[in-house]
């Protein structure tokens, strides 16, 4: 009877409670644009679009399975090492995820370098595993993970797609500004390309953002 | 809740042992897949060298078009003797590494490829430094072991729209027809020159404006690499 009624209390794949986690990101509580977290790789994979597609999934893949992985194991973690537990488990996942992709995307791993690595160091991740998955059940902060994994990967994709558009040109890898503009005089900006360039376009992002919802403005 | 020091210590422990045995299952998995990529890669840049569009090539038959063209390969030393002539040993040769060995050591790569026109031509490997990292490239030369026929040039981290320009036709097709060897028979590798100081049309191309330390990077690697192979192609130079 008690344990009939545990069941029925049990929230269903997706309620609404848990698609609310999987949308926050996505708006309100964007992991770039709002936390500002994880802008060091914004900057650096962006002046394309495949390979910022390839990053905004990876680091979905990562976080989402490192939170179901650090959400099943929170109880039997010991409190006075979470932290290396949670780095070890993430680590571990990158790892997995560059070699993979060693495997079969040797040209977009190549220009992702270093950064699949530096995953491990971004701070989406540690945020959610000690803020949600070390709180949560396993299946909530799986939808979280991915959430927030793809609400970096949002950002990361609107900015490489204006980059490669106004920097190079050209739509993922292919050429859409037509021959006759160029030899009208257009030239493609170069500026684009340099990662400052991508700190301006994540700000010009904020800024929209913050006007059309005025409950992100800070009041002082 | 407070765990004992034993708890933490046999919890770790287990942890790093099961990581430890996940991750060397998927590297050990993924490993031939890994190291195809690597040999595909360095296939493609010696078809580039001689003038193969490679892009167009998919990439399952970048092997087969390799070998198509390129049958012969061996390795030579500093006096210009052929050291190996096993083309599967010579293209696992690292230029990288036998520059670091002392000269009368080094085996030097030779590729020769021949393409479908009929031209012959020869390739060698070429490792230098840029402004950031490391570039490196491959150049081929026809049988007169003093004209280019192609050249590819790459880079690891080189300023994007300035010296990362090094791997753009637009500067690699300028060296195609130049000339290493001057009248006298002497080798003078090939000048990456502003434009107003260009003065030996034959040997020397356009360096790339606000890629300085690159250009030169690209012209010190041609000339210390072509330096070594010096005597093997003083042997089979023809003017």
């Amino acid at each position: 009877m008690n344990e009939e009624k545990i069941k029925k209390e049990k929230d269903p794949w997706f309620s609404a409670k848990n698609l609310t986690l999987l949308r926050n990101p996505f708006n309100l509580n964007n992991p770039v644009t709002v936390q500002v977290l994880g802008i060091c790789s914004a900057l650096a994979v962006t002046v394309q679009l495949k390979p910022a597609i390839v990053m905004a999934l990876s680091v979905t893949i990562v976080t989402a399975f490192s939170n179901l992985i650090i959400s099943s194991l929170r109880d039997t973690i010991p409190s006075r090492i979470r932290i290396i537990v949670q780095l070890v488990v993430v680590a571990a996942l990158v790892i997995i995820v560059d070699q993979i992709l060693k495997a079969y995307v040797y040209d977009v791993s190549k220009k992702l370098s270093v950064f699949v690595g530096l995953i491990i160091t971004n701070c989406i991740l540690m945020g959610r595993l000690e803020a949600f998955a070390m709180a949560n059940k396993p299946w909530p902060s799986f939808i979280d993970g991915i959430g927030n994994g793809l609400g970096y990967g949002l950002i990361l994709v609107t900015v490489a797609f204006f980059r490669e558009l106004l920097g190079s040109g050209k739509f993922y890898g292919m050429k859409v500004i037509p021959e006759a503009f160029y030899k009208a005089g257009y030239v493609d900006n170069g500026l684009m390309i340099l990662p400052p360039m991508a700190l301006m376009t994540i700000g010009i992002i904020i800024w929209i953002q913050r006007w059309k919802k005025p409950e992100l403005q800070e009041k002082n | 809740m407070e765990h004992s020091n034993k708890y933490i210590f046999i919890y770790s422990l287990v942890m790093v042992v099961l990581v430890a045995v996940a991750l060397t299952i998927v590297a050990v998995q993924l490993k031939p897949a890994q190291d195809d990529n690597i040999r595909i890669e360095k296939m493609q840049n010696i078809l580039s060298s001689v003038n193969v569009p490679v892009a167009e090539i998919p990439k399952k038959q970048v092997i087969d078009v390799y070998h198509k063209y390129v049958k012969t390969a061996f390795a030579v030393n500093d006096k210009g003797e052929i050291v190996e002539s096993d083309p599967e040993k010579v293209f696992k040769i690292e230029m990288a590494n036998e520059l670091k060995k002392d000269p009368a050591q080094q085996q030097l790569p030779v590729f020769v490829a021949v393409l479908d026109n009929g031209d012959s031509a020869v390739v060698v490997p070429l490792r230098g430094k840029g402004l950031w990292g490391a570039i490196w490239g491959y150049i081929s030369f026809k049988t007169d072991y003093n004209t280019v026929y192609g050249c590819m040039f790459d880079h690891k981290s080189e300023t994007p729209g300035l010296g990362a320009e090094i791997n753009q036709s637009w500067f690699q097709k300028p060296f195609l027809g130049k000339t290493i060897f001057d009248e006298g028979g002497n080798m003078v590798s090939i000048g990456i020159m502003k434009k107003g100081q260009i003065k030996k049309e034959a040997h020397d191309v356009d360096a790339i404006s606000g890629g300085t330390i690159t250009s030169k990077g690209v012209q010190k690697m041609i000339k210390d690499n072509l330096d070594s192979y010096q005597a093997y192609f003083k042997k089979h130079f023809r003017s």
